[in-house]
């Protein structure tokens, strides 16, 4: 089964410049599931080959992809050659093939780090099975950000949800196992709530597909009843303030790789759902009132999850909370996007583009080396960090230069997020965004400084454990990503505005 | 009521409706993890009862709706399978059958 | 092609370095020491080839799409090379001083990693060509400064550097503001002589008020601008190369320098007085200048009487900027470089009378003339320039600010330049006092000896050269390429003809 894909794929790659997309499309769900069969044949926790040569192969295809779309602009396609609606229809338009790029590459670097990981730490009966999880996320998350329609992408949504418990739970410590437990919980609650809307909204429109749903569409109590179905349950898995009670122990509780996976895209994909629902059939719906209610509660998000991040002893925690006030960014993008002038919501769609992306870098890094950190300590708090300045300086300057990207200082990705952005609010005259925006930086350096002040004290020597070379390797190139797409972002959001969701068009 | 009486469809779909709010009452009220594993089950049946019966009311015999509950179903078994085997790996290794946070609360 | 990209060279001849440091391990004390010298010189090359091309007329200049809407600008024009010469120059000598201060000490390459980056950042912050471009630079800078002034890891360190980060993310913030608000207005606003805001309707004068408000508020933090000024007795925790570099260089004349950018090359000096924007910045550098020497009169150590002498020196770059008038002006420029060379002299001398005899106090330092003739000499030249004896260059100054306050019609101005002056000299004369015709009171209070010299040769080679500077600067003012000359030739380029 795995000659199959690789061949594909050479071919492909010798075909040149001619590559269809559908291939392409289909490869992005085939390889990862492919290997989460290989790897789940023989389930080990050590498969470094073929790990490898999945990453590798996985990479190459999403980068195929991207460029495609970037030469070619959307593509839809029909898997198996079945149209919808009993057939799977994926729609690879920008910000679809932007994030399969996205994920390939952040779970390149996940993947990596915990092939670094020393034998000692792979000890547990449930190691085994982080890798057929990991891949099956990553085709999960493939076929959240490619489905065209509805029920896809709940499909896409559960199985993202069952591989991320599954991986918090590999971590077999009893706080992984709750916070999987709850975890779980409220991932069932969520995507319930979100087959219920779709549900009302198949028996209104009889039909799943984006495209149909929209263009029959009429804002009936049904249609009002489901969005509010499918927007709860949605916000309840991106969580949300007040709804984001499941996700600090959660991301704190697992794996580093794989709380890096998490924070950085698991809970994107419940967001970009909500981004194409609401800007694509509910755009109708999305009246001031709702965006600025939905804007209010990421401004929430901001500054609790903020709060929160300053208070807590625990490092983990402390980026899981930040996690939660990032995530309130993107919420406080969607009043901005429904802007008269079109000026603000070219700002805001390219600020919401690349405050996903660059999060998504910033935020593994930050836990991949906090993951470094503390097996170097061999303490989660964050007093327990003095001295590490000296000794983990790589570790240090990779969690540094995320910071910088979190807090929205340039040059990083987040500042030019947070620049378009502000230029939105500014441009609208939505000025108390701006005043949040501004507000959420401080919090920000309120919280990330708390660690640089810890390190830079001076601790007691020799108590630092030796961590491998790889894990600062791998965490220093995703932060690295995340500070230079801060110079180099037109690139990338020129890409992901091919097929962008905003009705009134993009200048 | 006669509209309910008339469309066997409308009826499950109601049916349906009632069973998820008792399930998300039972959901919020429980602290135990497998009352609500079991409420979530009800709430998915419920769910289920209301994709296909609404459908079928206003348009008739449909595949299409049949197919989601099938897809539906595989993925409530699994996701309870999985909750069961990493509850009962909890429940060794800490005796709780209530989560921490619950029990403070 | 390498005279297009100087700018980017400049820039990568402290950049590059830095990482290389970073990577270097810490006991590879030889080639860290080569690698900083070796970068400092390419750098003051580098510099001086610009500087050369651009009085011949030339601009070097960088530019690509950072985000939709703005431009990532690096151009050489006459207002970069004066502080982009300025800082290379005092790099060079603050790096010999640090590698003699840091002898043996820990942390080494995490010291010279960010002092490069944060030079790295004062090269941006001179070279920017926008207003973004310049914003990215000033973070920067604050964030590599951080570093620097915990290095110590004590808690006063690092006390000191929490108050830092306070003032300086806040103020980042309102410059960030600030500027968003220019750029909503009017898309990217380069930097270009003479202003570029002129053809702003008048409906938008508010706006415009606000954004400068704003970003005033923002440079006033580094600048040290009262009622903002508190981090910076506060740092003096930091080793005292960070102090020089600091208080001389890095980081107040990052924010005098933006001012200079904001009032001349964003706003233009003719449409800010149209706006009404010069005369509250006027106002805040006056009281600036009196307050804080007023309160360096109080202080007994010597560290901190000199950063107040700071907060009160670095305003007369603000002063002149507002003065409205070529002379003015040109004092304000030029006093950007003297207080600059001056200021550095000063600290390294504070450094080698707390490094050499251990004297933090200035009440310990009687006598120290004998012991240490040649930094006390250097002293005494760094503090007569700071009070404005002629032909020192800090006369220089003084001179072309009290003819641009008259140019200006507001004489009262030369008021606040001698209580200034007064001031300056009531409380560096006392020390100048201590040094030369106080008897030595005993024993010092830790004393080291470096062989032949009174004191290290790494220490005593940097503080002759900037006290003859400091001496050169004011007698050769008429030369060509005297920090004189160069302010002369901005002013011209600065004025609608």
């Amino acid at each position: 089964m795995s000659v199959a894909p690789a061949a594909t794929l050479l071919a492909l790659m010798q075909s040149g410049s001619t590559v269809a997309a559908s291939p392409l499309i289909a490869l992005a769900l085939v390889i990862p599931l492919c290997w989460a069969v290989l790897t789940a044949m023989r389930p080990a926790p050590r498969q470094t080959l073929l790990v490898l040569s999945g990453l590798g192969i996985w990479n190459v295809a999403s980068a195929m992809l991207w460029w495609h779309t970037r030469a070619n602009g959307v593509v839809n396609y029909a898997l198996g050659g079945w149209s919808e609606p009993l057939g799977i229809g994926l729609r690879a338009d920008g910000i679809a093939s932007s994030l399969v790029l996205l994920t390939a590459v952040i779970a390149g670097g996940c993947g990596v780090y915990r092939l670094c990981t020393p034998d000692a730490d792979l000890r547990g009966t449930a190691m085994r099975w982080f890798w057929p999880l990991f891949f099956l996320l990553g085709a999960a998350l493939n076929a959240v950000w490619l489905a065209a329609d509805l029920f896809n992408m709940y499909v896409g949504l559960e199985l993202l949800g069952l591989s991320a418990v599954g991986l918090v739970a590999v971590a077999g410590t009893t706080a992984a196992l709750s916070a999987a437990l709850r975890y779980l919980l409220a991932a069932l609650l969520g995507s319930l709530a979100y087959l219920l809307g779709v549900a009302l909204l198949y028996a209104e429109y009889g039909s799943l597909a984006l495209s149909s749903v929209a263009s029959g569409f009429a804002p009936t109590d049904t249609t009002i009843v489901a969005l509010g179905f499918i927007t709860a349950g949605l916000c309840l898995k991106t969580a949300l303030f007040p709804l984001h009670g499941w996700l600090p122990p959660a991301h704190s509780a697992a794996l580093p790789p794989v709380s890096a996976l998490l924070s950085a895209l698991v809970v994107k994909a419940s967001f970009v759902m909500l981004l194409r629902i609401w800007l694509g059939p509910g755009a109708p719906l999305l009246v001031p009132t709702v965006a600025q209610g939905l804007g209010v509660l990421g401004a929430g998000a901001i500054v609790w999850g903020g709060w929160q991040a300053i208070q807590h002893a625990d490092l983990k925690m402390l980026v899981a909370h930040s996690t939660v006030a990032q995530l309130g960014y993107l919420f406080v993008a969607i009043p901005l996007l429904i802007d008269a002038s079109d000026t603000a919501r070219a700002f805001a769609w390219d600020g919401l583009m690349l405050q996903i992306v660059s999060h998504a870098l910033a935020k593994s890094a930050m836990f991949l080396a906090s993951g470094t950190l503390i097996a170097a300590v061999g303490s989660g708090k964050v007093v327990d960090l003095a001295g590490v300045s000296r000794h983990m300086p790589l570790a240090l300057f990779a969690f540094g230069l995320a910071a910088v990207s979190l807090m929205g200082l340039p040059p990083s990705g987040g500042f030019s997020a947070k620049w378009l952005l502000l230029q939105a609010a500014l441009a609208g005259g939505q000025w108390h965004w701006a005043a949040v925006l501004l507000a959420g930086g401080l919090l920000t350096a309120g919280y990330v400084f708390r660690v640089f002040r810890a390190s830079f004290l001076q601790g007691a020597e020799d108590r630092f454990t030796d961590t491998p070379l790889g894990w600062d390797v791998v965490a220093l190139l995703l932060a690295g990503m995340a500070i230079m797409l801060g110079l180099l972002s037109t690139g990338p959001l020129d890409v992901m505005r091919f097929g962008a969701l905003l009705q009134r068009g993009i200048t | 009521m006669t509209t309910l009486l008339q469309s066997a469809p409308l009826f499950y779909a109601l049916v349906g409706a009632l069973l998820v709010a008792i399930a998300f009452t039972a959901f919020a009220a429980h602290t135990h993890v497998l009352r609500r594993l079991l409420a979530f089950n009800v709430m998915g049946t419920g769910s289920f009862l209301i994709l296909v019966g609404l459908a079928q009311h206003t348009r008739g015999p449909d595949p299409v709706p049949q197919a989601l509950v099938l897809t539906g179903i595989v993925v409530a078994v699994a996701s309870t399978a999985l909750a069961l085997v990493v509850f009962r790996r909890w429940y060794e290794a800490t005796g709780h059958v209530v989560l921490p946070e619950d029990e403070r609360a | 092609m390498i005279a297009s990209f100087l700018p980017l060279w400049v820039l990568a001849s402290s950049l590059v370095p830095a990482i290389l440091i970073f990577l270097l391990p810490e006991q590879q004390r030889g080639a860290r020491t080569a690698l900083n010298l070796t970068a400092a010189v390419l750098k003051l090359v580098l510099v001086a080839i610009m500087t050369w091309g651009v009085a011949q007329g030339t601009v070097y200049e960088v530019r690509f799409a950072m985000v939709p809407g703005a431009d990532f600008i690096l151009r050489a024009d006459a207002m970069a090379c004066l502080f982009a010469g300025l800082s290379a120059l005092l790099w060079f000598f603050t790096t010999v001083y640090a590698i003699g201060y840091l002898e043996g000490a820990p942390n080494r390459s995490r010291f010279f990693g960010f002092f490069s980056l944060c030079v790295a950042s004062t090269m941006g912050i001179a070279l920017s060509g926008n207003l973004i471009t310049f914003l990215l630079f000033y973070e920067l800078l604050t964030l590599s400064t951080y570093p620097l002034v915990v290095h110590r890891g004590t808690e006063k360190a690092l006390a000191a550097g929490r108050v830092y980060l306070r003032y300086t993310i806040t103020g980042g913030a309102a410059l960030l503001l600030g500027i968003a608000v220019l750029y909503s207005l009017v898309g990217d606003v380069e930097f270009l002589e003479t202003g570029s805001l002129r053809s702003v309707p008048e409906s938008a004068w508010p706006q415009l008020r606000i954004a400068f408000a704003l970003m005033i508020a923002g440079l006033g933090v580094k600048a040290a601008l009262v009622p903002l000024h508190g981090w910076l007795p506060q740092a003096m925790v930091a080793p005292a190369p960070v102090s020089a570099l600091l208080h001389a260089v890095a980081v107040v004349k990052a924010g005098a320098f933006g001012i200079v950018r904001v009032v001349y090359d964003v706003y233009g000096i003719e449409f800010a007085r149209q706006l009404a924007l010069l005369t509250p910045l006027m106002i805040v550098a006056c009281a600036t200048i009196l307050w804080g020497s007023v309160r360096a009169l109080a202080q007994t150590d010597l560290k901190r009487r000199l950063a107040f002498s700071t907060v009160s020196q670095v305003s007369y770059i603000a002063l002149g900027v507002s003065l409205f008038g070529p002379l003015g002006t040109i004092g304000g420029l030029v006093h950007l470089l003297h207080q600059g060379i001056m200021k550095v002299t000063l600290f390294y001398c504070a450094g080698n009378f707390a490094e050499t005899l251990g004297v933090h106090d200035i009440r310990e330092l009687d006598g120290a003339g004998r012991r240490m003739p040649i930094t006390s000499t250097a002293f005494t030249i760094g503090a007569f320039g700071m009070i404005g004896v002629p032909p020192l260059a800090g006369f220089v100054s003084k001179w072309y600010l009290g003819l641009g306050a008259f140019e200006a019609g507001m004489p009262w101005v030369l008021g606040v330049l001698i209580v200034s002056s007064m001031l300056n000299a009531a409380y560096f004369l006392p020390i100048v006092h201590r040094l030369w015709f106080r008897p030595i009171a005993g024993a010092w209070p830790e004393e080291h000896t470096f062989g032949r010299f009174e004191t290290s040769a790494w220490f005593l080679v940097p503080t002759i050269a900037t006290a003859l500077f400091t001496v050169g600067a004011g007698l050769f003012a008429g030369a060509p390429f005297s920090p004189l000359e160069w302010a002369m030739l901005i002013t011209r380029r600065e004025y609608l003809p």
